[in-house]
């Protein structure tokens, strides 16, 4: 890397109350490198690229683009410096076309004229897509293009302001793994033109797959910058983690697969927008098994576990818990027949988050004979209950009066898990269970997953993590467009057939 | 440089101290309005003050000022819980006083034991029924209730005016020629007086008695049982409700109900403590239902602080009735009513972010060369 810097940051301090988020980070990237950035989470990545991008001012430290010092007051500026960023959550607006999500905010060129010409634009926007090969149609409305069609805009929006350097954010979640090696070459081509990418991630395949150099960054520092091809997956996950780490690997269970738990049977439901999200789903999970569903991101995953659970009305097809037909949308029908769920939304849903963690510990069974003696509640019964899951699960930082959103996600997850757990189901819907967590949560979920399992309860994973899947599930269907294209045994399934699945593609 | 942080955790006497503080603050700021004003501000609050409750015959006034912002208060209180936003205490107050009076003229003059609680109950009755039209509204259509509560607020002012100066309503006095030119609502029954204790020398209204009694029945509700539980989980995420499988519809018809029926006792205690007919140019006037929903919030819905604060504003109020004049504008309790509550809102800032003071390390001079 001979190369100048294009962005060098040089002790960077960012503290928020109670925790230091950047602590004297250095990072440096020079043009037409890929960049990664890894850490877990909680390791100030965000921070990091925060700053970077002006949206927050760093307390120490100073920004230097291509060797010229900077301080950046607010994110325009940051934009002005030419650097862009993809975030994890789009920011387009999903009414408007293509075209103008492109020159939104973009107030030096086009998107400043009083009238804008829609037609130069969209002539640009194709232009672009063509040579970076994301083409998107840039008359297309934005609510109508899949998550990693908005990704392309995205990106196409950075292309259009020049952008020298782009910053993106976990930008695999919502990609099938072939989408995700085209999203490789295309950042590929932008690196060889000169631009800088910042590419941060979790996900270490994907770091050795895509960047020249890796900045690891734990708990706020920068622990080690080295060059991607000098590096393993294992040793980045240590420098990671801090310690050595077994990688998400298949742990064998003894599997004892029982009778049918949890059957559904030819299942539509809408989506919030009032089409059709679930087509005809069928499935069996027996009990002591762990059956996933696989797909990309918004392929009707949610729409499917809120229709099991009972929290959503289904059009058509009956859901059978052993056995017996659950009344479709009654969420207190479903925990009654013994449906445990984990939601995907867990800080909103599986929580409410400004009431105590003990209250939280009782959010389904508060009617129950032990909680609550007539209309009153066993307050003391309670805050009891709640002492001993804090401590039987291990929830760090966990007293039963403390408001459940001041947790990490990993404890909140346990919070979620220890309740579900509690009203001994019999079968489990856990949607996205580790999305967020560090390595550590990651595996305390895992463990307690297979624990699940192994004591008899059939558990129906939902995600998009096809690490976390490979390592848990005994059957993988996989979903796409609402529907369950396939179905695998994990013994054999592979990632290329997996994802051709979730791209669309059927099984010859 | 200032900075405002999230306070990590916050302590306990914050809940106090910053009420207090606000409080404060209001009368210094009150102080700068009453300068520009010519008014010696310190003579004023002092002659506010005696007037509110510098005497027994100020503070039994005081009391009588109180008695339906408690009502009213709790009504806000008990929908705001829930993130029901039931701007409606001020109709649902008309709606419980005509049915209460509808009552007491009705049971004629046999005995207050059987008038009286029948006066609570048609109160009740009327405070909810009016409450659920924007209820149903809500639940099953998904209508924004602080909308269609407020609106009603105006058919409540117009219905109640109407049974007595526009038509010859049973509510109306025609027995003489002159209140057939003058109108008035028929005087109540003497049964239909509320009684009234005495401690000492304080002279104590049945609502308000009854007022603390729903206070604290609402407490109970609230933090002691299912119904309450389940309000607190819906009124923090409707998301997390419907996963635990919780009714959300029945629930806000049931809280709605319930601030309609306190804010109709409210309208019943009215009748039956205070005015002894049914008064539309009294109550419309008052304006209880509104300066509940400032009640409310300054009591941070809870139920005991709303009877705390409805015996001060209603204790300033009182004052304003008396002092008003050449020397003290009408207006004067009034704004000091707004800074109490933008003060108090202010604080409520203080609570959850703490200030900083910081030397500034770096602001512009850190501006480079580009």
């Amino acid at each position: 890397m001979a190369a100048a810097a294009a962005v060098s940051l040089r002790g960077i301090t960012k503290r928020f109350p109670g925790v230091v988020a950047n602590d004297a980070v250095d990072f440096e990237a020079a043009e037409g490198e890929v960049h990664a950035l890894l850490g877990e989470n909680g390791a100030g990545k965000s921070t990091l690229s925060n700053i970077l991008t002006g949206l927050y001012r760093p307390d120490e430290g100073e920004i230097a683009i291509r060797g010229h010092v900077v301080s950046f007051s607010s994110p325009r500026e940051a934009l002005d410096a030419g650097i862009c960023m993809v975030h994890q959550h789009f920011r387009l607006v999903p009414p408007f076309t293509v075209a103008e999500n492109v020159i939104l905010g973009d107030h030096r060129g086009e998107g400043r004229k009083f009238s804008v010409h829609p037609r130069r634009i969209e002539r640009r926007v194709a232009e672009l897509g063509e040579r970076y090969r994301i083409a998107v149609d840039p008359r297309a409305r934005i609510w109508q293009l899949s998550l990693g069609e908005q990704q392309r805009v995205e990106i196409l929006k950075a292309l259009y302001r020049e952008a020298s350097i782009l910053i993106l954010d976990e930008p695999t979640a919502v990609l099938t793994p072939q989408e995700s090696e085209s999203l490789f070459e295309t950042l590929r081509v932008m690196a060889d033109e000169g631009r800088t990418i910042v590419f941060i991630s979790h996900k270490l395949n994907e770091v050795k797959a895509v960047s020249d150099r890796v900045t690891v960054l734990r708990g706020g520092r920068n622990v080690a910058t080295v060059a991607t091809s000098e590096a393993t997956p294992r040793s980045l996950a240590a420098l990671m983690v801090g310690h050595e780490v077994s990688l998400t690997e298949r742990v064998e269970r003894l599997v004892e697969i029982g009778e049918p738990v949890l059957e559904v049977d030819d299942l539509w439901a809408m989506g919030d927008r009032g089409t059709d999200a679930v087509r005809g789903v069928s499935l069996t999970v027996r009990s002591g098994e762990i059956v996933a569903i696989a797909g990309v991101a918004g392929n009707g995953q949610r729409e499917l576990a809120e229709t099991i659970t009972g929290m959503r009305r289904p059009s058509r097809g009956a859901v059978n818990v052993e056995g017996r037909a659950l009344g479709g949308g009654d969420a207190r029908a479903a925990i009654g027949a013994g449906v445990a769920h984990v939601p995907e939304d867990r800080l909103h849903t599986g929580v409410a988050p400004s009431l105590s963690i003990a209250s939280n510990l009782v959010l389904k069974s508060y009617r129950g004979r032990g909680v609550a003696k007539g209309p009153l509640l066993r307050l003391r019964t309670i805050r009891d209950h709640a002492a001993r899951l804090i401590a039987r699960y291990d929830v760090r930082g966990g007293a039963p009066e403390l408001p459940a959103r001041r947790l990490s996600g990993g404890n909140l997850q346990k919070v979620v898990l220890a309740r579900e757990f509690e009203g001994s189901p019999r079968a489990l819907v856990v949607a996205s269970p580790t999305r967020g967590l560090d390595v550590a949560a990651i595996e305390t979920v895992h463990r307690y997953l297979r624990d699940a399992a192994s004591s008899g309860v059939g558990v129906l994973l939902i995600s998009e993590d096809l690490d976390e899947i490979r390592a848990l599930a005994d059957r993988i269907a996989v979903i796409y467009e609402g529907a369950i294209v396939g179905e695998l045994a994990a013994a054999v399934a592979t990632v290329e057939e997996l994802g051709l699945l979730m791209a669309g593609g059927r099984r010859e | 440089m200032i900075r405002i942080e999230r306070r990590l955790v916050q302590p306990k006497w914050l809940s106090v101290a910053v009420p207090v503080g606000s409080l404060l603050a209001a009368f210094v700021l009150m102080g700068i309005v009453l300068l520009f004003t010519h008014h010696p501000p310190l003579h004023t609050f002092d002659r506010l003050l005696r007037a509110a409750f510098g005497s027994e015959q100020a503070l039994n006034d005081s009391l009588v000022s109180a008695t339906p912002l408690i009502f009213t208060g709790l009504c806000a209180a008990v929908a705001f819980r829930m993130q029901l936003f039931n701007i409606g205490g001020e109709g649902q107050l008309y709606a419980g006083a005509i049915l209460g009076a509808a009552a007491g003229i009705a049971l004629g003059d046999h005995t207050s034991w059987l008038s009286v609680p029948a006066m609570i109950v048609a109160g009740a009755v009327g405070g909810a029924a009016l409450a659920l039209v924007p209820a149903v509204l809500r639940a099953y259509f998904s209508t924004n209730e602080i909308i269609t509560s407020l609106m009603l607020n105006y058919v409540g002012a117009l219905v109640v005016t109407y049974l007595i100066f526009d038509s010859e309503s049973y509510w109306r006095d025609t027995s003489s020629p002159t209140a057939k030119v003058f109108p008035q609502g028929k005087p109540l029954p003497d049964a239909a007086s509320w009684p009234v204790s005495h401690v000492g020398s304080l002279v104590i209204p049945f609502g308000l008695l009854l007022g603390i009694v729903i206070a604290t029945f609402v407490w109970l509700l609230y933090g002691r049982t299912r119904f309450g539980f389940e309000v607190q989980v819906i009124g923090d995420s409707q998301r997390a409700a419907a996963y635990a499988g919780m009714r959300t519809r029945r629930k806000i018809l049931a809280v709605m109900a319930l601030s309609g029926a306190i804010a109709g006792i409210g309208g019943a205690s009215q009748d039956g403590d205070f005015r002894h007919t049914l008064d539309p140019r009294g109550l419309t006037a008052a304006a209880y239902g509104y300066t509940g929903i400032v009640i409310a919030a300054l009591a941070r819905y809870n139920p005991f602080a709303v009877c705390l604060v409805a015996f001060l504003l209603g204790g300033l109020q009182n004052a304003g009735f008396t002092l008003q004049g050449a020397d003290f504008p009408s207006g004067l309790v009034g704004v000091l009513q707004g800074l109490i509550l933008f003060c108090a809102l202010g604080g409520e800032l203080l609570i959850r972010y703490r200030l900083r003071f910081v030397r500034t390390p770096r602001a512009s001079e850190a501006e480079a060369p580009a």
